[in-house]
């Protein structure tokens, strides 16, 4: 039989200081299309990186990063969700499961 | 058992206006911590909305008992006032290798009262180690506007607490806490019992309030914490003066002048003179 390989999504999502690459990851996540590992909620106190560029240093390519909206009129002074959200992939080759 | 409660001080009240949170470590007896497993696992008792605490909880029962402690009983008075009613209450529990955690979330409705807030306790009837899961709590999170677990994207925040404690442990969590149940990748049951509370009164100095000058207070209330965005952080201590205004009666307090001089109107407060 010959084995054959097929390519997986893996996701990481940055959180940082300021809406620039390179500035001080702040929150972090991960969702592994390879079905390896199983990031969740509270696992680790550590993050991946330091900066987002460290991130497309060891080869995490960006394909998303939130825009900056000017804050709503009479909500200048409120808080919400994280501001600067960068989506990065890297894809995987696995073995593709016999059909 | 004695039930003189023992009021929060004002660097306490500060410390759970800028966190979201205040944990008192193994207050609660081991032999009530013994107790408590046979009681929650028999089952709790319906209590509906709104209820009295006297009516919620008899005297007597396991739960009037915890509630009078002096550590809780003090500490809930400073917070909530007396005579708060009984939201709800339940029996949390995450099992062995259960192999999923909670997304990250706050509880109930998004909640933007200015001059209120609820206030749950989470008691740990047990020793939670590292690999129980225990409660993931987002230091000073509470003050953000998100409704329950839209957050839920969001794994891993910088400085988080990953509950470790003793024995009758009790953290009280302003209700706009983010929060969630953790893996729990031992082979133990982690059980947490959780109470909210409703005040029924203003929540204006509520605590002892001797120390209210204290630069401590002030340190406090000015604390950053590792996760926060370096802009959006000034907002969060902008809205903990806000918070700290309505609680002290204050409208005059501040940190730095951040509040007074957005709020410096002479042209507004001319016109309406």
């Amino acid at each position: 039989m010959t084995l054959s390989t097929t390519v997986r999504q893996q996701v990481l999502v940055l959180y940082l200081d300021t809406s620039a690459l390179d500035s001080w990851v702040k929150g972090w996540a991960r969702y592994d299309g390879t079905g390896r590992t199983r990031p969740t909620t509270g696992d680790s106190d550590e993050p991946p990186y330091r900066t987002g560029v460290e991130a497309l240093l060891d080869g995490w390519r960006l394909f998303q990063a939130s825009q900056l909206i000017p804050p709503y009129p009479g909500a200048e002074h409120e808080t919400s969700f994280l501001k600067h959200e960068f989506f990065f992939e890297r894809l995987v080759e696995t073995a593709e499961e016999p059909g | 058992m004695s039930t003189t409660r023992q009021l929060l001080n004002s660097v306490q009240v500060a410390r759970f206006v800028a966190h979201g949170f205040l944990r008192l470590d193994g207050i609660v007896p081991q032999e009530m911590n013994e107790e408590a497993l046979e009681v929650l696992a028999a089952g709790l008792p319906s209590v509906p909305y709104g209820t009295p605490v006297p009516k919620a909880f008899p005297e007597g029962s396991f739960t009037r008992r915890l509630l009078d402690l002096p550590a809780v009983a003090g500490a809930l008075e400073s917070l909530v006032g007396p005579g708060p009613e009984i939201d709800h209450h339940a029996l949390h529990v995450r099992e062995p290798r259960e192999g999923s955690a909670q997304p990250l979330h706050a509880d109930a409705l998004i909640d933007v009262r200015p001059d209120a807030f609820d206030v749950q306790l989470m008691y740990y009837p047990q020793e939670v180690t590292a690999d129980m899961g225990g409660t993931l709590i987002v230091p000073g999170s509470h003050l953000r506007r998100i409704n329950e677990s839209d957050t839920g994207r969001y794994q891993n925040l910088l400085g988080q607490t990953r509950l470790t404690c003793p024995a009758g442990t009790v953290v009280l969590v302003h209700h706009g806490i983010w929060h969630g149940g953790r893996r729990n990748d031992s082979d133990i049951v982690r059980r947490m019992y959780k109470i909210r509370f409703n005040p029924t009164v203003p929540q204006v100095r509520l605590w002892d309030t001797a120390d209210l000058d204290a630069p401590a207070v002030r340190e406090e209330l000015g604390r950053y914490f590792p996760w926060y965005e370096q802009a959006t952080a000034r907002l969060e201590i902008l809205n903990r003066v806000r918070l700290w205004r309505t609680l002290t009666g204050d409208p005059h307090f501040d940190i730095e002048h951040w509040a007074t001089r957005i709020d410096n109107r002479p042209a507004a407060q001319r016109s309406t003179a």
